[in-house]
């Protein structure tokens, strides 16, 4: 995979340096990529409750092919969807969060020269497939599902914990289109000895000696009929940040696994060592209310996260909306879990006193967003404090108070929303 | 500012390190105190100094000093353990909590 951003010398490593040293804080603009979202007078829609130091730090700003999304970090960059986006139940591509670890991204990438190589000392074989081999050599498949960085909401974790400092917006629903990975795998063939599938892509770290983004999943996850190789998502090729030109898509479970630019699938007949499953994106065994377990990778202290909880947010009215009593105002947002279906959302406006259903919306499936909406007509003024709680299929709903874990993970508590009305 | 420098050369793909998806990225000042030469010659050599400012200032000098280890033990920053000493004390002055 090339284009690849090394070698392009340590000029620019000097001048910035040095730009640095006199104490500039100005764009350099010499590439003109990374626009500022109308200066600094836009005001960044953070959620309360983060870190102070990421009201300071953050910014409205655009990738390349993106909307101005809440930037937490420039490198790797590290972009968060605002919360309004969410008063709709799929999520554009251009206002997709971006996520990487490491910085060395690839920065353009030809379709046509791209390969994804499968094989592995679990598999009879070894094939490499292009583009056009996996889209022509395999039934299509689409399907709607939610995408959420396992830190989504870190940031809101008391006490705070260290990594980015995620808020409510590092999650996305889109239909992605792609094949089924058990399709590919079949192909290669699969040995009895098979217990995990290992997972790179084209991205990569700046040093040597920092352990490269791989990932593996449990063969069982890898032969869902769910678990997808995507090339598309909302009918458009990925874009270059959510992992053109085919990303992993596995339903119901964390981001974490969906692998980006993705360029080699191995079987493998023994768990994976590596750091990012061994040691990163853990959770304490047990703790959670999860059903489906990476049983290969459990240690008595810790498991590897998997499946998403029950959730919900408010994408509208905006915190501190303002109305007249007798006004009506639709609240709006959606549910979500880790693909047993949304049954339930109940909204309270009087800080969890009482609870009415919300209407749920359309269905696009058990892995996707549930919209839901309610219409909150105070007849008296004062301060509302509204909630919403969503509950699922197997009985599962929010949880009443944090689960804390070192890593801000699973953070599914109810967020108080305030209208005041005049 | 030499120091710097050497220490930017010296890191392999430190090429990558100096773009933010595929353009220049603007500056993150740092408070300028002791050791900040060291925090952006080491740290920026493989993230923007975002993280730094976001992190904070919930962080303790241990929370700190543990994030400091974990980017040489388990990343593999190259920082001799006098250099790793100060960007810590830096890092808690600055950006930590007591």
């Amino acid at each position: 995979m090339d284009g690849r951003l090394e070698g392009r010398g340590n000029r620019m490593v000097d001048r910035r340096r040095i730009l640095q040293g006199v104490g500039s804080a100005i764009a350099l603009g010499a590439s003109g990529v990374l626009a500022r979202a109308a200066g600094a007078a836009e005001k960044v829609p953070l959620v309360s409750g983060l870190p102070a130091g990421v009201y300071d730090t953050a910014t409205l700003e655009a990738l390349p092919g993106k909307k101005p999304l809440i930037k937490l970090s420039y490198r790797p960059p590290n972009y968060e969807t605002p919360a309004s986006y969410f008063a709709a139940p799929i999520t554009p591509n251009e206002a997709f969060f971006v996520r990487y670890h490491l910085a060395d991204i690839p920065e353009a990438i030809d379709v046509d020269a791209w390969t994804l190589r499968v094989g592995g000392d679990g598999a009879t074989g070894a094939l490499e497939f292009g583009m056009r081999d996996l889209q022509s050599g395999f039934e299509p498949v689409e399907i709607a599902a939610v995408c959420l960085c396992s830190g989504n909401r870190r940031g809101l974790s008391e006490p705070h914990v260290p990594g980015v400092q995620w808020g409510v917006g590092a999650m996305g629903n889109a239909v992605w289109k792609g094949v089924r990975l058990k399709d590919v795998l079949a192909k290669a063939g699969l040995r009895k000895e098979a217990v995990e599938i290992v997972l790179d892509g084209a991205d990569g770290p700046v040093l040597d000696k920092t352990p490269d983004f791989v990932k593996s999943i449990p063969l069982w996850k890898a032969l869902d009929d769910n678990t997808l190789i995507a090339f598309a998502m909302n009918g458009q090729p990925l874009p270059h940040f959510n992992g053109f030109p085919a990303r992993l898509i596995v339903p119901g479970w964390t981001a974490t696994y969906w692998m980006k630019h993705l360029t080699s699938i191995m079987v493998a007949t023994r768990p994976f060592d590596g750091f990012w499953v061994k040691s990163a994106y853990r959770i304490p065994t047990g703790r959670f209310p999860v059903v489906q377990h990476f049983q290969t990778q459990v240690t008595d202290a810790n498991e590897p996260i998997t499946e998403i909880v029950v959730n919900s947010l408010i994408a509208a009215p905006a915190e501190g909306h303002r109305l007249r009593a007798g006004q009506a105002v639709e609240v709006q947002g959606v549910a979500w879990d880790g693909g047993y279906g949304i049954r339930r959302v109940e909204v309270s406006s009087d800080g969890g006193e009482t609870w009415r259903a919300a209407r749920l919306g359309k269905d696009y499936g058990r892995f996707a967003f549930r919209p839901w909406s309610f219409r909150f007509a105070p007849a008296k003024p004062g301060r509302y404090m509204i909630l919403a709680k969503a509950s699922n299929a197997i009985g599962q709903t929010q949880a009443e108070t944090l689960i804390f874990n070192p890593a801000g993970y699973h953070n599914n508590l109810m967020r108080p929303l305030t209208v005041t009305v005049a | 500012m030499l120091r710097n420098l050497m220490i930017a050369a010296s890191v392999a793909c430190a090429a990558a390190a100096q773009t933010a998806a595929h353009g220049e990225e603007p500056a993150v000042p740092l408070k300028d105190a002791p050791g900040h030469e060291l925090v952006e010659g080491n740290c920026a050599a493989c993230h923007s100094l975002d993280y730094i400012r976001t992190n904070s200032p919930f962080m303790t000098a241990k929370m700190w000093e543990a994030e400091v280890t974990k980017m040489i033990a388990t990343f593999g920053a190259p920082i001799d353990p006098p250099d790793a000493k100060t960007i810590i004390d830096y890092l808690a002055r600055n950006y930590g909590s007591p």
